[in-house]
């Protein structure tokens, strides 16, 4: 049942959020680096929580990450670049990846297994095509410019470092929210066993969609953040499978289904990114996939659970 | 549409559509037989097409000879792949599965970027044979063979599942393989082969395509959409579905150019794919899991 603790853990949650934004304008001048590591692991933890809704928690194996970041990228960057403020071109971002995922998400979710993953796989091809055909729009695959949150690009940085935290903290305190609440209870149940969840009652098609929009909604957030930090978009970049895959990796290091494994994976996962292959960049992507198929070999449960299963013996 | 456009645009579709008959093959028939998802499908093909390139560059061999021999050797791989790597986590849900594919491709074709670079490389002229032509309708050569070969050889496959000891092993798991188990089949056994055999595939079909399309790593991306596509719509596991689905993509690509315009092939085929798996999600050909 839901104790205190449960209750005060969102809270918590955004506190700490909270006091490590006000620490951001303590960071020296000139740290480009640290900003730009920091920005990209809070960028990741986004990603990573806002999957393990469907993913982990649900236990639908989506690879729509990307389509919605994209997209979400897309939105913000073509409503800044129309000259409107940049928290509502983020709101707009946000909308409209949940308003697509809602009706989307709907209809697919009826999908199980590789069927599912295939369909959500797909949307990255058909969002990225669209994309690239509306030129007059999007640039197409002439990329997109997107006016930044301020002139200079050290406080652009500290803005894009700012906003991504605060998104984070969001992020994780409704993860938590959610997974402790009668709707994380119903999903559990449809990961288990989806048959049994609705013969005792359970909408699953209401509870698997509201997780679904929640989900993307928090993706195409960050995409119009990215958007706005990196100043210029192309289809190929924002709409890259990469935007689904390494959260899905986080994820499973950090521990599938569980309210912190998706950020302590990310961290593990941006320093073995920096440490590994910074040095072996003509290697990269094969030096990841490397890590992963090791990650599957001696870690399939990820960090966390394996903790608790060490030091809390059932 | 004049009736001469029409047959020109259906015989380019349909020599299209073999080629992706024979991309989608041997991952239809890995997806049915071992429930997996082989993401490395697309890479195996483009190493496929290298081999082709090479065996042509340096040895002067045709890739139409080259497949037979660059088929098996793909093959083997799959069979190491499989015994040691997939293998291991062959029971697990349907998301490990799909990761462990994803990250073998990413090593693949990170190690062809390597080796071969990201620049296009052609096969000019494999045959020198001029165009067929039928009325109005003109066949390029190469084309007509490497279609007519891919359509060939995935029916061959077909054919030997049905008829030959280990063909019925095959399918047996791919019906229930608790019970082929059961009858003696060793099931590990079969999954290394199907997989191996799903490669080969795979490989030979790169070797096809090697003659008409340009070389390159940044290809395999699109050559697993269309396995998906072809699979899902001919129907899972199937190698006739495989045919059929791959003929009709073929088809529809070719008249949705003609339609809608060619940089939104994509697009038609996804809706399509997403429409298909929504409504008639066993595929055009037949009941899942059988022949």
């Amino acid at each position: 049942m839901t104790s205190l603790r449960d209750v005060l853990m969102p809270g918590r949650v955004l506190f700490v959020g909270g006091i490590l934004i006000l620490l951001v304008p303590l960071i020296p001048h000139g740290e480009t680096y640290a900003m730009r590591l920091a920005t990209q692991c809070a960028l990741l933890a986004i990603l990573a929580i806002s999957w393990n809704l469907v993913g982990g928690l649900t236990g639908y194996p989506s690879f729509a990450t990307a389509a919605f970041f994209g997209l979400g990228a897309y939105v913000g960057g073509v409503l800044q670049q129309m000259g409107l403020p940049w928290a509502i071109a983020l709101l707009a971002a946000a909308c409209a990846a949940a308003l697509l995922a809602a009706p989307f998400g709907f209809t697919i979710l009826r999908l199980r297994g590789h069927y599912f993953a295939i369909a959500s796989l797909m949307l990255i091809a058909i969002l990225r095509e669209v994309t690239t055909g509306w030129a007059s729009l999007t640039g197409g695959g002439m990329g997109l410019n997107v006016p930044g949150a301020a002139s200079d690009p050290e406080t652009t940085a500290r803005f894009a470092l700012q906003s991504m935290l605060g998104l984070s903290a969001v992020a994780l305190a409704s993860s938590a929210f959610v997974a402790k609440s009668w709707v994380g209870f119903g999903l559990s149940c449809i990961r288990m066993n989806e048959t049994a969840a609705a013969g005792a009652g359970i909408d699953a098609a209401l509870l698997k969609t509201l997780a679904f929009t929640l989900s993307s909604g928090l993706a195409g957030a960050a995409g119009a953040i990215y958007a706005s930090w990196i100043g210029y978009i192309d289809p190929s970049d924002v709409y890259d499978v990469m935007w689904s895959v390494r959260p899905i990796v986080a994820v499973l290091i950090g521990g599938l289904g569980t309210v912190f494994g998706p950020v302590i994976g990310t961290l593990v996962y941006i320093a073995l990114e920096e440490v590994l292959w910074r040095n072996i960049l003509t290697f990269g992507t094969g030096a990841l996939g490397l890590l992963i198929i090791a990650l599957l070999f001696f870690l399939p449960s990820g960090i966390l659970p394996s903790l608790r299963r060490r030091y809390r013996p059932a | 549409m004049s009736i001469a456009t029409f047959l020109q645009v259906a015989a380019n579709g349909l020599l299209l559509g073999g080629l992706y008959a024979a991309i989608a093959a041997g991952f239809s028939l890995v997806w049915g037989v071992l429930n997996i998802v082989n993401m490395l499908h697309g890479s195996v093909v483009v190493l496929g097409s290298y081999g082709a390139f090479f065996a042509w560059q340096r040895l002067g061999l045709n890739p139409f000879a080259a497949a037979v021999v660059i088929g098996p050797c793909v093959g083997v791989l799959g069979w190491f792949i499989q015994r040691f790597v997939i293998g291991r986590v062959i029971s697990a849900p349907v998301l490990i599965t799909l990761v462990m594919t994803f990250a073998l491709d990413l090593v693949l074709n990170n190690g062809m970027l390597l080796a071969f670079t990201a620049d296009y490389r052609k096969i000019n002229g494999a045959t020198g044979l001029a165009p067929l032509r039928i009325g109005t309708v003109v066949l390029p050569a190469d084309r007509l063979i490497a279609t007519v070969l891919a359509i060939a050889g995935t029916y061959t496959v077909h054919i030997y599942l049905h008829h030959s000891r280990l063909g019925r092993a095959i399918v047996a798991v791919r019906m229930d393989k608790e019970t082929a188990r059961l009858m003696g089949v060793k099931v590990e056994r079969v999954y290394a082969i199907t997989f191996a055999l799903g490669l080969t595939m795979a490989g030979m079909a790169g070797c096809y395509l090697a003659v008409v399309y340009p070389i390159s790593p940044l290809a395999s991306g699109g050559y697993l959409g269309i396995a998906f596509t072809a699979c899902v719509l001919g129907g899972l596991g199937s190698v006739i579905g495989a045919i059929a689905g791959g003929l009709l993509l073929g088809l529809v690509e070719s008249f949705g150019a003609l339609a809608i315009g060619s940089e939104y092939s994509l697009t038609v085929a996804s809706t399509i794919l997403i429409l298909m798996l929504l409504v008639r999600p066993q595929g055009l050909v037949g009941r899942a899991g059988y022949e």
